[in-house]
């Protein structure tokens, strides 16, 4: 039984290796390692947060940031309600069509559209950006090493760069960074947004918010995924345990 | 000691082995069937396809005596502007006459709209009869080709296989001539 | 003890007349129930039931994931994220079906290493090991291709990272990677046929399962003793082994399950979640874990060897790494099968566990520094260990002495034969 134990921990510690390589790559700081709420097996989105963060998203982020796989329709998870919904839906203007003349045209977006991006391709996004191209950010979160922590950590990590370091024009120092320079400027800005809630906007605030955002938006269907991984854990314990006493009352007479 | 109490024991053991026996295959079962349901339900239609469940419709465009076809959830449906004697005709035709009875002003928010999804309850097909030219069927209204299906001016089945009336799908009148299917 | 299942007696006309006619009730029968085992099987040997129901769990979700992806690198991706948000159940099956690779690996792993401490490959299953040899190398190529449908920066890299391996061969390197390709470069008809191909290939493992089963009931299981077994040690598969097997698959489940509810990311790549990009490569191309052993062995040839440049040798080893299994049977000649009766063995065996772990780090991490003489050390010792020290092992080893049958003692030992592991 020990060795068995030894051999499966083995290959936990083989599997673990296969993420390690990339963890270490560049020669950034490590990120911030903050707690957040929708971790762990039982966490649970903050509603609250989230809508925050998509504020700060919908008001900072998405000048330059697409999110091509959000539909209006998935903000109703946030927790507001259809009619919340249909009224942001309709902020944004959509490509319809061809009409009956053959035409494309424009019209208000309903919430089974997905949210259009600032940019009509990566060429449009680099021309506009001084060659760099904003990435998507609907999967940002599960797409980077360190996930979370590393999306709040580069939105907090400008600073100054050290004595002897010279930053490229249209570039800026970020510790966090693998390479350290970066195109995007630091964008947020303390109060840089106004929260409905009367939550003071500083920048580690909008930025933790706007992480609990994209968390949800690279798994929208995390919490569907734990809650059931919680059933089936139980009903399997409860299934093992049967069947071990079911097999120890069949081999009872063989051993 | 061992010659009185091992026959009570055995026949405890069986009895506990049956009880643990169901128990445990029940259990088995149960969890089965959760592990196919998901199998099962992901050719049910995706969230994307059911929220694309609406499409607008301009009314405008559509001269009297004339009708057009647009997709609705990967379906057509049929919208006629009809004519006074084709609302008159469907009016007028009694329900004891009817296979499906519904009455026109039961079909219709406007009557001069008739908003209905174009598939034959048959077995699917389209009829003919909403583009100029197309024949019409005995009652004026559509002739479904697969099997010989008529429907009247106010697409209820008069003659032919088919069961049912055309179907009428949820619409609202966004404005006179703005009209929002689903 | 029990020992014989009832022989089989059909009351229902119905049935008979089918039997009658298509046998297939009895042949169930006799290998599904009446089948003679070894009664003291450890719970090592229930790997080889899980390895099968891990083939079914990757045929069945990606039977249903193939309803909703779309082979074309202009969807592949969106595909994928459709199924995670959209479809019905989507992530848990495409959760199901990537950690699940894993998990059939793992599996695999632990039967195949099983085999080599029991020596489960000495005759007469020789054909029984050399066919588990070949479903290895399919699931290989499956796991590959199903890697690459993603179409995110890690499937597209790994897949021309893979295919330039080809392009060591002499002369006509070139031309097989066009080939492979359909194209000068990893594109639309690659992911076509990848496609394709990861649909067949499980299909075909099937075939060879079938195969390994055919031998596997030929002669029977081995056993933790590794003698061959008379008919009152041995008992039938039903009930004993089904329940057995059952307890084992909820177990398994529950580790399964832990990876796919709870972290479903760990073992996949972070890059593998931005969509493939022809322009830019990852700073760090790591294949899947169950390959880092592999991929470290094609690292450590970084010198010519006589004719050979180091790009050759090092694809070479790789290939060779799992061609030299085929020979394992005849490079251990000993004759005792279990390595309980083999202390010299018994130490080796571990030496090679440990070798594979040394292996799958050093091909996890860039080859830099110490790594690289590792590597090359680590890649030696696999290589020795099956061509140097098994021979030598089979010559120079005093086994124990091996027991005549499970319920007999050893002669002048003075110990049980079969104590519990």
């Amino acid at each position: 039984m020990g060795r068995t134990v030894r051999t499966l921990l083995g290959v936990l510690l083989l599997a673990g290796l296969g993420t390690g390589p990339a963890l270490a790559a560049g020669e950034a700081e490590p990120p911030i390692v903050q707690s957040w709420p929708h971790q762990g097996v039982f966490g649970t989105f903050d509603r609250r947060a989230l809508q925050r963060g998509f504020q700060v998203y919908k008001e900072v982020c998405s000048a330059c940031h697409g999110t091509k796989y959000l539909a209006f329709r998935n903000l109703a998870a946030l927790g507001f309600s259809e009619e919340e919904v249909k009224a942001i839906a309709a902020q944004y203007t959509v490509i319809d069509g061809p009409n009956d003349q053959g035409e494309m045209f424009e019209r208000p977006a309903r919430p089974s559209d997905r949210k259009p991006s600032p940019y009509p391709n990566e060429q449009a996004a680099r021309a506009a950006n001084n060659g760099a191209y904003p990435p998507d950010l609907s999967l940002i979160v599960k797409a980077r090493a360190g996930g979370e922590n590393y999306i709040y950590s580069f939105l907090v990590g400008y600073e100054e760069p050290p004595a002897g370091v010279t930053v490229p024009d249209g570039m800026y120092y970020n510790k966090y960074f693998p390479g350290h320079m970066v195109a995007m400027p630091p964008i947020l800005q303390p109060d840089g947004v106004t929260y409905a809630d009367g939550t003071k906007a500083t920048v580690s605030q909008m930025a933790r918010d706007v992480t609990q955002f994209l968390a949800w938006l690279a798994e929208p269907k995390m919490e569907e995924r734990k809650s059931t991984g919680i059933k089936v854990m139980i009903f399997l314990v409860v299934l093992t345990a049967l069947l071990y006493a079911y097999k120890r009352r069949i081999w009872a007479d063989v051993h | 000691m061992a010659d009185t109490t091992a026959p009570v024991q055995t026949a405890e053991g069986g009895k506990r082995r049956d009880f643990l026996e169901l128990v445990t295959w029940s259990t088995v079962a149960i969890g089965t069937a959760a592990m196919v349901w998901p199998l099962v339900h992901q050719m049910n239609p995706s969230a994307d396809v059911l929220a694309l469940a609406s499409t607008e419709v301009d009314l405008s465009k559509i001269p009297e005596g004339s009708a057009i076809k647009v997709m609705w959830r990967g379906k057509p449906v049929f919208v006629r502007h009809r004519t006074a004697a084709e609302i008159a005709e469907a009016a007028a035709v009694p329900l004891s006459e009817l296979r499906h009875p519904e009455p026109d002003s039961a079909r219709v928010k406007k009557p001069e709209w008739l908003i209905m999804v174009g598939v034959c309850t048959h077995l699917g097909c389209i009829p003919l009869g909403t583009a100029a030219g197309e024949p019409k069927g005995e009652y004026g209204g559509w002739f479904c080709p697969c099997h010989g299906s008529h429907y009247d001016s106010s697409g209820r089945i008069r003659k032919g296989p088919a069961p049912l009336n055309l179907p009428i799908p949820d619409y609202t009148f966004l404005s006179d001539t703005l009209v929002r299917i689903g | 003890m029990a020992s014989d299942a009832e022989p089989l007696v059909l009351k229902s006309p119905t049935l008979r007349w089918i039997e009658h006619r298509l046998p297939i009730i009895g042949f169930g029968y006799q290998h599904l129930v009446a089948y003679q085992t070894p009664r003291n099987l450890n719970y090592w040997w229930n790997f080889g039931s899980l390895a099968g129901i891990c083939l079914m769990i990757q045929i069945v979700t990606g039977i249903v994931l193939a309803m909703h992806y779309t082979p074309h690198v202009a969807h592949a991706f969106d595909s994928v994220e459709h199924i995670m948000r959209d479809v019905n159940w989507g992530w848990f099956l495409r959760y199901a079906h990537a950690n699940g690779a894993s998990m059939f690996f793992i599996v695999v792993y632990i039967h195949i290493f099983r085999g080599l401490y029991y020596g489960s490959y000495k005759p007469p299953r020789e054909l029984l090991w050399m066919l588990g040899v070949v479903i290895l190398l399919l699931m290989m190529a499956t796991a590959f291709m199903g890697y690459v449908l993603p179409w995110g920066q890690m499937s597209f890299w790994g897949a021309t990272v893979i295919t330039n391996l080809f392009s060591a061969v002499p002369f006509f390197g070139e031309a097989i990677v066009t080939w492979l390709w359909g194209g000068f470069a990893v594109d639309n008809p690659t992911l076509n046929r990848f496609f394709s191909l990861h649909y067949l290939l499980p299909f075909v493992i099937v075939g060879v399962v079938f195969l390994h089963l055919v031998a596997l009931h030929t002669h029977g299981s081995n056993n933790p003793v590794g003698i061959d077994l008379t008919k009152k040690d041995k008992i039938p598969f039903h009930p004993y082994y089904t329940i057995k097997d059952l307890f084992g698959l909820s177990v398994f489940f529950l580790f399964f399950g832990s990876f796919l509810f709870f972290a479903p990311n760990v073992l996949g790549h972070p890059d593998n979640y931005i969509p493939a990009n022809p322009l830019v490569t990852p700073p760090h191309i790591v294949p899947e874990w169950y390959f880092l052993p592999f991929y470290a062995i094609l690292r450590a040839i970084t010198f010519d060897i006589l004719f050979i440049p180091a790009k050759l040798g090092g694809v070479i080893a790789m290939f060779a790494s799992i061609g030299v299994l085929f020979f394992l049977p005849w490079l251990d000649k000993s004759k005792v099968r279990s390595a309980r009766f083999r202390p010299i063995y018994k130490i080796f065996f571990w030496l090679l566990v440990l070798d594979c772990f040394i292996l799958g780090y050093v091909g996890a991490n860039p080859p830099e520094g110490w790594l690289v003489p590792l590597g090359q050390v680590a890649t030696f010792w696999y290589f020795a260990h099956f061509l140097i020290v098994l021979p030598l092992l089979s010559k120079l080893e005093r086994p124990l002495p091996v027991p005549e049958s499970l319920s007999t003692p050893v002669l002048g030992r003075g110990m049980a034969a079969a104590p519990a592991e």
